[in-house]
């Protein structure tokens, strides 16, 4: 078997509820509840449930904007918390993260020249010259015309916007790309277009994608895996096709049928 | 700037400001006479064509005089308030940006200074000092820059849970990057208009003080030291403390339409 790039064991994130003058613990939500799951490389990973059931938290421990309060995450073996300073940043490089958001996930002030310099001069990537030339491979890669290079967020469409957050998880060659609800927030023509972009990118490379979404059939269509979560935990995972032609949990199959509920509607006919 | 011009009274605003500017420059060539000129058969003169806006006590022209002043007050306007806006943004960043016990510490360091009438902070540590236009800056801006840290703060607060902020946490920027490139750039707005109100409220500091003999020190002619010799002949001379008075109020009427101006252009984006 070969070494996970990505590995969380048992996570979890509690919260504790505040209530009253006096702060007085009001109970507490297990935000994320003992999650443990691992991606190789070429891996694609489905995460799907619904609104509020801790995806985007589970997402953000693995990245490390959360801290866990029980459990771990390795990345290449290693915990990025408990690393040096140098260490951490080389780490961090290899899990990267696309917002759901595009609106709000490109700094308003800066070009998207900016903006895509900025993880290579973070990381010490590329200088002067082979750093514009890098801006533009990227922007190509992502399908974008290189004169919007020059352009500021409030410029560009949400799927261009979505294009621009992708180009700069992609800027310093992920291992892992975690894609929160990536298609979420746009038009469903220009979604399918992020996801052919995702599949073709992830091909390419053997990135390991991470794909949260509610979305079961924008999952099914994209990856190998699907892990279930309902109220912070992982119920169910497996092969795409072996979990949505025998779903053991009566939670999935409520999933499923509202997929293909969704697909029956007179417009599809 | 194309919005802008389109609130009339902000435009009123930056022209009597620019214009105000423009005469402060080139005081040499436009004041008709040298402000330190002591002639006393000309005493109390009132306004005629040689002194358009009569003469005082030691037949010095008051024109003149408020022409040098303007100087003054607006250096010392723009320096207190560059001083108050410095030290506002770097505590106001720390504190919405640390958070935790350095916030804690620093904001009860701000309610702390709100709490002194900053009019009698002033009158005590220049009392005790001494006047001098350099320290009249550097106490004005010392005691005014209470507000800026709390705007900053408050924006900072809210701009660190912005995806942007988060996206460059993941791609390992360092907390100077994110402050200086991320969260300052898009906290600058209301500072903005914080510090051309403010700038208004320096001057108004600087004509209280001078106006109590603890400002600008005579000969050097300031609108508040105008102002004060003038009140000795208010029965007889009545120009002589309506002129210095007039321009107190336009200046800092002037930069309050300007403040409003930008703030109404900003809550509109």
């Amino acid at each position: 078997m070969t070494e996970a790039l990505l590995d969380a064991r048992e996570v979890s994130k509690t919260y504790h509820r505040r209530a009253g003058v006096f702060q007085r613990d009001a109970g507490t939500i297990r935000a994320v509840d003992q999650v443990t799951l691992s991606l190789t490389a070429g891996d694609t990973l489905g995460l799907v449930g619904e609104s509020g059931c801790g995806k985007t938290t589970l997402a953000k421990i693995l990245v490390g904007l959360v801290a866990p309060t029980a459990g771990a995450v390795f990345i290449r073996g290693q915990s990025a918390a408990r690393a040096s300073r140098s260490k951490r940043l080389s780490l961090k490089r290899a899990v990267q993260f696309v917002f759901q958001d595009p609106m709000n996930s490109l700094n308003p002030r800066m070009t998207v020249e900016e903006t895509l310099s900025e993880p290579l001069a973070i990381h010490g990537l590329a200088h002067g010259d082979a750093r514009r030339q890098r801006v533009r491979e990227l922007l190509a890669r992502v399908q974008l015309p290189l004169t919007h290079a020059g352009r500021l967020p409030r410029e560009l469409s949400g799927g261009e916007r979505q294009r621009v957050g992708m180009a700069r998880a992609l800027a310093v060659d992920p291992e892992v790309l975690i894609c929160d609800e990536p298609i979420a927030s746009l038009d469903v023509s220009v979604g399918a277009q992020i996801l052919e972009l995702l599949r073709g990118l992830c091909a390419q490379q053997r990135t390991a994608l991470l794909f949260i979404s509610h979305d079961l059939r924008a999952v099914a269509s994209l990856c190998h895996r699907v892990a279930v979560m309902k109220e912070g935990r992982l119920i169910e995972s497996g092969p795409t096709e072996a979990l949505l032609t025998h779903p053991r949990h009566p939670y999935t199959e409520l999933l499923i049928r509202a997929a293909t509920l969704d697909l029956d509607t007179p417009t599809s006919k | 700037m194309k919005a802008l011009l389109g609130n009339r009274l902000a435009v009123i605003g930056a022209l009597t400001l620019a214009a105000l500017a423009v005469v402060a420059i080139a005081a040499r060539w436009v004041a008709p006479h040298d402000p330190l000129q002591v002639n006393l058969p000309d005493a109390l003169l009132a306004p005629c064509r040689a002194y358009p806006l009569g003469t005082d006590q030691l037949g010095r022209d008051v024109l003149s005089r408020l022409i040098y002043g303007a100087r003054i007050s607006l250096l010392i306007g723009f320096i207190a308030v560059g001083i108050a806006v410095s030290i506002g943004t770097v505590v106001g960043a720390l504190a919405g940006f640390y958070g935790g016990w350095l916030d804690a510490i620093l904001m009860r360091f701000v309610d702390t200074m709100l709490s002194i009438p900053t009019i009698f902070l002033l009158l005590a540590i220049i009392a005790v000092i001494g006047p001098s236009i350099e320290l009249i800056m550097v106490v004005i801006g010392l005691t005014s820059w209470m507000g800026v840290a709390r705007l900053v703060r408050a924006e900072i607060l809210s701009l660190k849970e912005r995806e942007f902020v988060l996206a460059a946490h993941v791609l390992g920027a360092s907390s100077w990057r994110v402050i200086t490139k991320h969260l300052l750039p898009n906290a600058m707005g209301p500072v903005l208009v914080s510090a051309t109100l403010g700038v208004g409220g320096a001057i108004l500091s600087e004509s209280v003080l001078s106006y109590l003999g603890l400002g600008v020190q005579p000969p050097t002619p300031s609108w508040g030291n105008i102002l004060n010799e003038g009140r000795i002949a208010l029965g007889v001379a009545w120009w002589l403390t309506l002129a210095p008075g007039l321009c107190i109020l336009t200046t800092v009427l002037a930069f309050n339409l300007l403040g409003e101006g930008i703030r109404e252009r900003l809550s509109r984006q």
